[in-house]
């Protein structure tokens, strides 16, 4: 009898015995509420494409952005070397605009612009201040040139390999800075 | 009767010997699963013997619930001792024994799925592929994709991309049945146009990684769809060529590539989708 007893209970244990599988839940039940975790009921219900849509489009009202531009790795985004292709090449646009309309205008308003007063102006300057004045033009302009070149060879289909695109975005920055210090200082 | 009772208790014997382990085990903590009670009784065991190695995780957090409430960090310690290597060791780690609200997707922990694709320290990458960096001492920061809609903590809302993988008709489409009537046949030259084009998992590392597509997204394609409008343009069974060229001849859909080539540098399974977009521009010039 006693044997039998210890069987069944045995037996029980084995196949999962109801009543501890229940006390388990419970427990489980117990210790969730206990860390304030959600529960959601399970229900789904057919939808339209179209009422898919508005719900998605009404949850995105409220729905954060994900952090983009601020937590992406720094040396991907502020030293890409294609935003600053358009930075360098919308300020030299930019640039050149300026000085086209001012020249145009400088006969009507008295400036100087020509070539040799603008030479004999920043002749006058200290080397320093001097060189430092070209290589704000200078820099730009070569960073502009080589990375174009690095455009085209883009639009060729080489250069592709990640450790090119890695390096080539550093040797860029190197050149162009080493560039740029030679027009300003030696030419 | 005496040969059944005696055969029971053999029986018995044997299901109390089989029992056993199980009960103690459930009966030390009825409220963990047998398999993550053994490891952790194991971890325990190899955890005196070295110094606890304490790592910090910062993990976004935004709660569907109270949506008024804005997005914040929070730090999140464990020892690495205890953890796995990969960061979605440490997330699930973090999930089961610190905070169980913490909320990420997570399937196959080996990066065949896409599921727990993230932005970890400032790269989009898989997190069951991405190591903990156990040397660096900094904080790990965990966002979701970049540029996304959150949808609850590190799940990021992913209709719109899935919605333009669609409209580039990612399936073969052809007219002419085959010769033999029972299969397309390729050359070996066809099919390893393929290779490194069809492993593409749509996890959304890349396209998210993207500025353009940050901007652009209503309209721009990013990345990851072209890489699979590529697949499509390079199969050789495919008879929409001209079709799919159409599609992609605009302003917008692939000409917002301006060659960042944050794709490739992201991509975790090591893809290059800047060079399939690269083949697309190729093909629709010459």
């Amino acid at each position: 009898m006693n044997t039998q007893r210890i069987g069944t209970t045995a037996l029980r244990r084995v196949a999962g015995n109801p009543n501890s599988f229940f006390t388990g839940n419970v427990a489980k039940i117990g210790f969730a509420s206990h860390l304030n975790t959600q529960t959601r009921q399970v229900a789904t219900q057919k939808l339209t494409p179209v009422d898919g849509d508005a719900i998605t489009a009404k949850q995105r009202l409220v729905r954060p952005v994900s952090p983009h531009l601020e937590i992406y790795d720094k040396k991907q985004t502020w030293f890409g070397g294609s935003a600053w292709q358009r930075i360098t090449g919308a300020g030299f646009s930019g640039g050149l605009y300026l000085f086209g309309s001012a020249y145009l205008v400088a006969p009507l308003l008295g400036w100087h612009l020509e070539s040799a007063s603008i030479a004999a102006a920043v002749g006058a300057l200290p080397l320093a201040l001097k060189g430092g004045l070209k290589f704000l033009l200078a820099w730009p302009f070569v960073f502009h040139a080589i990375n174009g070149v690095r455009h085209l060879t883009f639009d060729m289909g080489w250069g592709f390999s990640r450790n090119t695109i890695i390096s080539g975005g550093w040797y860029l920055w190197g050149a162009s800075i080493v560039g740029g210090m030679y027009l300003a200082f030696f030419v | 009767m005496a040969a059944l009772r005696s055969s029971s208790s053999s029986s018995t014997a044997r299901i109390l010997a089989s029992a056993r382990p199980a009960f103690r085990l459930s009966a030390a903590a009825p409220v963990r699963g047998f398999a993550q009670l053994a490891d952790g009784a194991q971890q325990s065991q190899t955890a005196t013997d070295k110094p606890a190695k304490m790592k910090t995780f910062q993990i976004y957090r935004w709660n569907p619930d109270t949506p008024t409430e804005k997005p914040r960090m929070q730090s999140y310690t464990i020892d690495l001792n205890k953890t796995g290597p990969m960061v979605l060791d440490a997330l699930v780690r973090i999930k089961n024994e610190i905070d169980p609200t913490l909320t990420f997707r997570r399937s196959c922990r080996e990066g065949i799925c896409g599921s727990c694709a993230m932005n970890i320290n400032g790269t989009n990458t898989l997190a069951c592929l991405c190591r903990i960096p156990a040397e660096d001492q900094a904080e790990t920061k965990i966002y979701p994709l970049p540029h996304t809609y959150v949808v609850k903590d590190l799940v990021p809302d992913l209709t719109l991309f899935y919605k333009q993988y669609k409209s580039i008709k990612p399936y073969l489409q052809r007219d002419t049945p085959s010769p033999d009537g029972k299969e397309y046949r390729q050359s070996k030259a066809e099919r390893k146009k393929l290779d490194g084009l069809y492993e593409c998992i749509l996890c959304a590392c890349c396209s998210t990684s993207c500025p353009s597509y940050w901007w652009n997204s209503e309209e721009y394609l990013g990345p990851a769809i072209l890489l699979q409008s590529y697949r499509w343009l390079a199969d050789s069974r495919d008879e929409r060529k001209a079709e799919r060229h159409d599609a992609l001849n605009n302003s917008m859909s692939l000409y917002r590539c301006h060659t960042i080539l944050n794709c490739t540098r992201t991509c975790p399974k090591g893809l290059n989708p800047g060079l399939a977009i690269a083949n697309i521009k190729k093909e629709l010039a010459f």
